[in-house]
């Protein structure tokens, strides 16, 4: 259990937070403009990286605010963490 | 006949108070301070179990967790009964009962211990082997199996103890208040940082703590005495806590840890009572200093595993800690100098040490020439060869070893009698929990062991779980590394005036040779699971290379020990068979439980009612008061049926359901998920995330959505009504709620922040009340006449305020029946009252109330889908014949993309339709398949029923299921298979009740 530093209440343990899979996967603005593949690009590719991957947590069990992680999968180091909306940092 | 072999007064035992215990049905004496293994010793009783595999007698091997062998049952009792308690660890109280396990009829005599003269059969992989072939045999073999497997009795009824949880943060967490762990602790503390030093003894110190070798001395005095001291202005420390008798557990990542601690195991029954027994600690730590120690290793001969073979720290340990002698007639075999240590120890009690035999060429430190100078016989250069004693330990055989310690110098063998064989086979660092926190290790050549490289987290490791083992080194060295870990300049240690002998002199030879081929051997590697050298080598032969397969093909390290002492043996066997270096072929992974964990400490409170959070409605008395049974839906407890009279489920439901729709009927439906939107945007959100049209709904009208996910399938449904131009209430299915709130949340978070829209859960802050039926309108008019109920004002679909009395309340013209329906919501605190007002008002047209089953009766009736029933994640509104809500005109919402996808468009998707079947009164299984054609093999399925109940309004038993390709099947014949018979059905219409919906508005 690693602790999260919430960029709007700090830290806390993780089980007051939910993971919601890869970062930066913006939702198409005209889906209905897609070919199949493009859709299903978007629904399901996912990268599942072992090492450094960028990922949405929400504070659920607290602000309930959404933010993105950057996080060693490898040893659940935790490198960086931003707002969303926020450039993802250089890592 | 039991001797007594208590030999000297020890300040560790309460010789005043003796105790008196029970193992295998004999009762014997030992005192306070005592472990069931020492006060077994202090008995002559060496033999306590029985073997895994070959049910060989076995002794005790160790005085401490790492126990393989000496696992006891405690106490028959059904629901206090424990097994697989080491007789090492476990202390002696007034009324304990211990038994063997692995073993029946008794210890003495073992029917399981056949399995020793059949071991040519039960070779490396046995099981695996004869699991895979011939199938047909496994009947056969599980009896057996079955019989002679597993360890000990699990108890058959709930734990009547008590258990619990609690959180620790502090600055520098200690693990291990040995000589290091406790000058780590001290220094800690007098730094101001709060300091918890656990250990998993009931006392502290350590092995330094009996110490009383001349040869080793702190500022001129004994190293015990010195710590003694230590020890007494350790306790005085105010931020210290210090915690006997607790085992970490386990060490995540961020400094998180679990530990045991036992606070009651060494009472007497009578002290036990109403006491918290074991309790959980979650520690929370800024810096993690660990100062575990380490193991001493066995050595791995033939027949090494007799009961009297031990751990020559153990026997010391039983001499100068507990003042016991573990045999009379005492053997060392050793390959460094701490058997010489302990020998002398023993001498200096009056325990007769026979000989020492060293499997070195020869070895000069102080600790030797005193062994020789005290008359004890030394054999240089040899090596037990073979062991006898069935029961007990009585002869050895020796031979003396070549040069490159792989053969011998001759055929001469000597013969020595002995009923203890102590083994020092050097140390191993328990790196275990540095491990388990994703530590790196590396492998040091000089003396084969492995050490800390790679802290992953804000921790150091000290002493000799560092790899320090003679005295001067550990303090030096923990010193230099304290410093700079806690950033200090001086400790109170830095001046310490430390003597002690330099020998490190080790020869390791991981499986020493016998005179007979290996195959005519047994030379134990993991004692607990009966692997050895030998099994070791036939999976290599056999093609496995990893360290981690050969151990899961050769069970190596798999008992509830982990392998403790036998690990390293086993990477050095394989590492010399496969020509490789130790160092190159890694360890096997510790997991957590570093020992092992009852239920009862992960569980804590959490059992019975406590096991998970519930939420009860605020109608939830009256629910009680008239007898409903409940059930869980979600966290909820919902009122499920009433029955009356002794009703079963079935009739009370009939009745319900009968009278809901002849008169009225009443529903708590307090529990529907309630979300309060509203915003400038709350229009275009509902556009956004319902299939169809929100923008143009009228103030005060209520309209059903549905609600995909981006997939395509059906997430949730539930009515939305609007309050005002920019206000809405959402309701959600029961179970759905939280989750719908947190998929919108994270819509309007991440892809739509320039929405304006605030959301607000208000689930709990409304009860509901539904009331049905064709008396439902007279019903609303008694309680509230002042409100219009005509169709013109109050349509169907549509919303009011309203006052009961002084209570403003929500009605909602809506329904989940087909009947002419309100939903009343008040005030949450006001629920129980309404809900009894609505009773009594519509007492004269026999007002019912009704469950969750009735519930959902009847609107299967109406064929109306409840989500997660009719439903899974692979419906899509298509699937489910309602085309009618998905809104062709709107440019896009959540899931409309995937209902154009390849896939969601087949014609041959599941989808719902009504079955009936032939014979009326017959009422499907839900959950059962569907079959076109019952004989062709394999049967093919084409869907499966997911709701069916009896209907007492149509009289005739009807269904809901899914059915592959089901939309153009009207009015098939289909058949459903079950164990003794084929039920015949036809596909029809899900709407089965009302096809017109005219009593919405009777
Ligand atoms: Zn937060």
């Amino acid at each position: 259990m690693f602790l999260i530093t919430c960029p709007f209440c700090g830290e806390r343990e993780q089980s007051e937070f939910k993971a919601g899979g890869e970062a930066h996967i913006e939702r198409p603005k005209q889906p209905t403009e897609l070919s199949d593949d493009e859709w299903a690009e978007y629904l399901f590719m996912r990268k599942n990286i072992k090492g450094i991957q960028f990922e949405r947590w929400n504070h659920s069990h607290g602000c309930r605010k959404w933010f993105n992680v950057v996080r060693d999968t490898s040893n659940d180091e935790i490198k960086s963490v931003y707002k969303m909306g926020e450039k993802p940092p250089t890592i | 006949m039991s001797k007594n072999l208590r030999v000297k007064t020890s300040k560790f035992i309460d010789e005043t108070s003796r105790v008196s215990f029970k193992f295998n049905g004999k009762t014997y004496y030992g005192f306070k301070g005592d472990t069931l293994a020492s006060a077994l010793l202090s008995n002559d009783v060496h033999l306590v179990g029985r073997s895994f595999k070959y049910h060989r007698p076995r002794g005790i091997m160790t005085a401490g967790s790492e126990e393989p062998s000496a696992i006891v049952q405690i106490n028959d009792n059904t629901s206090l009964t424990e097994p697989n308690v080491r007789a090492t660890e476990i202390e002696i109280y007034d009324g304990l009962e211990a038994t063997s396990q692995n073993c029946w009829p008794s210890v003495n005599f073992d029917i399981g211990g056949i399995n020793n003269f059949m071991s040519p059969l039960l070779p490396a992989g046995f099981y695996y082997k004869t699991f895979m072939w011939p199938a047909s045999f496994w009947e056969k073999y599980e009896y057996v199996i079955r019989h002679s497997a597993g360890l000990g009795k699990s108890p058959t009824k709930p734990d009547p103890d008590i258990y619990e949880h609690k959180y620790i943060h502090c600055d520098v967490l200690v693990i291990g208040a040995g000589i290091t762990g406790i000058m780590a602790a001290k220094t800690a503390a007098k730094n101001n940082l709060k300091t918890l030093l656990l250990d998993e003894k009931n006392e502290i110190g350590g092995s330094t703590i009996y110490q009383d070798s001349e040869h080793v001395k702190i500022n001129d005095q004994s190293s015990s005495t010195w710590l003694e001291n230590e020890i007494i202005e350790l306790e005085k420390l105010d931020n210290l806590e210090i915690k006997t008798r607790t085992s970490v557990a386990a060490y995540h990542g961020y400094n998180y840890l679990l530990a045991r601690e036992n606070l009651t195991d060494h009472l007497s029954k009578g002290e036990k009572q109403n006491k918290v027994r074991q309790r959980l600690l979650k520690i929370r730590a800024k810096k993690v200093i660990v100062a575990t120690g380490s193991l001493e290793r066995p050595l791995v001969f033939n027949n090494n595993d007799r009961p009297g073979i031990m751990l020559s720290s153990a026997v010391k340990k039983y001499a100068d800690y507990y003042g016991v002698a573990t045999g009379q007639k005492n053997i060392f075999f050793t390959n460094n100098d701490t058997a010489y240590e302990s020998a002398i120890s023993l001498n200096k009690k009056g325990i007769k040490v026979e000989s020492i035999i060293d499997i070195r060429e020869q070895s000069n430190s102080e600790f030797t020439k005193e062994a020789e100078n005290l008359g004890i016989k030394i054999y240089r250069s040899h090596t037990v060869v073979d062991t006898e004693g069935y029961k007990r330990i009585n002869k050895i055989t020796i031979m003396e070893l070549s040069k490159d310690g792989q053969s011998f110098t001759s055929s001469k063998k000597i013969t020595l009698d002995c009923d203890c064989l102590a083994i020092a086979g050097g140390w191993t660092p328990a790196v275990h929990l540095f491990t388990q926190s994703g530590g790196k290790l590396k492998f040091r050549d000089e003396d084969q062991v492995f050490i800390p490289n790679e802290y992953p987290s804000d921790q150091i490791s000290i002493g000799s779980c560092n790899g320090d083992f003679e005295i001067d080194d550990i303090v030096k060295n923990t010193l230099k590394t304290l410093k700079e870990f806690l950033n200090i300049k001086k400790t109170n240690y830095d001046d310490l005036n430390i003597q002690c002998p330099k020998d490190k002199e080790i020869r390791n030879i991981w499986l020493l040779p016998s005179d007979k081929v290996l195959g005519k051997t047994k030379p134990f590697v993991d004692y607990q699971n009966d692997a050895t050298a030998k099994d070791i080598k036939l999976a290599l032969r056999e093609g496995f290379r990893s360290i981690e397969h050969v151990k899961r093909y050769t069970t190596t390290g798999m008992g509830t020990d982990q392998g403790k002492l036998g690990n390293m043996h086993a990477l050095g066997i394989i590492a010399e068979t496969a020509g490789v270096k130790m160092g190159e072929l890694g360890t096997t992974t510790f997991r957590p439980p570093y020992t092992p964990l009852t239920f009862g400490t992960i569980v804590g409170r959490n059992v019975g009612e406590y096991f998970d959070t519930f939420r009860r409605t605020p109608m939830n008395d009256w629910h009680i008061e008239h007898k409903a049974e409940f059930e869980n839906v979600g966290q909820w407890k919902r009122a499920w049926y009433y029955p009356k009279n002794k009703e079963t489920l079935h009739e009370a439901v009939q009745r319900e359901s009968k009278a809901a729709r002849d008169g009225a009927g009443i529903l708590d439906a307090s529990t529907l998920g309630k979300i309060d939107i509203q915003g400038t945007d709350a229009s275009e959100l509902l556009n956004r995330v319902y299939t169809n049209a929100w923008s143009k709904l009228a103030i005060g009208k209520c309209r059903y959505g549905l609600m995909l996910n981006e997939d395509g399938m059906v997430y949730d449904d539930g009515v939305t009504t609007r309050l005002d131009e920019n206000h809405y209430i959402m309701t959600t299915t029961t179970g759905g709620a939280a989750n719908v709130l947190g998929k919108l949340e994270d819509y309007l978070q991440t892809e739509w922040p320039e929405l304006d829209v605030y959301l607000t859960s208000v689930t709990d802050h409304y009860a509901t009340a539904s009331v049905c039926g064709p008396n439902s309108k007279k019903i609303i008019n008694k309680i509230i006449p002042d409100l219009d109920l005509s169709d013109e004002n109050f349509p169907h679909m549509s919303f009011k305020n309203a006052k009961i009395g002084n209570v403003k309340c929500r009605v909602m013209r809506i329904s989940f029946t087909g009947e002419h329906s309100y939903e009343i919501n008040v005030q949450a605190n006001f629920g129980k009252s309404l809900w009894e007002k609505c009773m009594e008002a519509g007492e004269e047209f026999n007002i019912t109330p009704y469950g969750t089953e009735t519930m959902h009766l009847l609107r299967a009736e109406k064929g109306f889908i409840i989500v997660g029933q009719d439903t899974d994640a692979t419906m899509t509104p298509i699937d489910l014949q309602m085309d009618w809500i998905v809104s062709k005109k709107k440019y896009d919402f959540i899931g409309k993309r995937s209902l154009y996808r390849s896939d969601t468009m087949r014609e041959d998707r599941k989808q719902l339709v009504g079955l009936v079947t032939d014979n009326p009164s017959e009422v499907l299984e839900e959950g059962s398949q569907i079959v076109a054609d019952t004989n062709l093999k394999p049967v093919e399925m084409l869907g499966h029923v997911t709701s069916s109940y009896y209907s007492p309004n149509l009289n005739k038993s009807i269904a809901l299921a899914v059915v592959r390709g089901g939309k153009n099947m009207m009015g098939q014949k289909l058949f459903i298979p079950m164990e003794n018979k084929n039920i015949n059905v036809t596909i029809v219409d899900p709407v089965f009740f009302d096809k017109e919906n005219e009593r919405l508005n009777a």
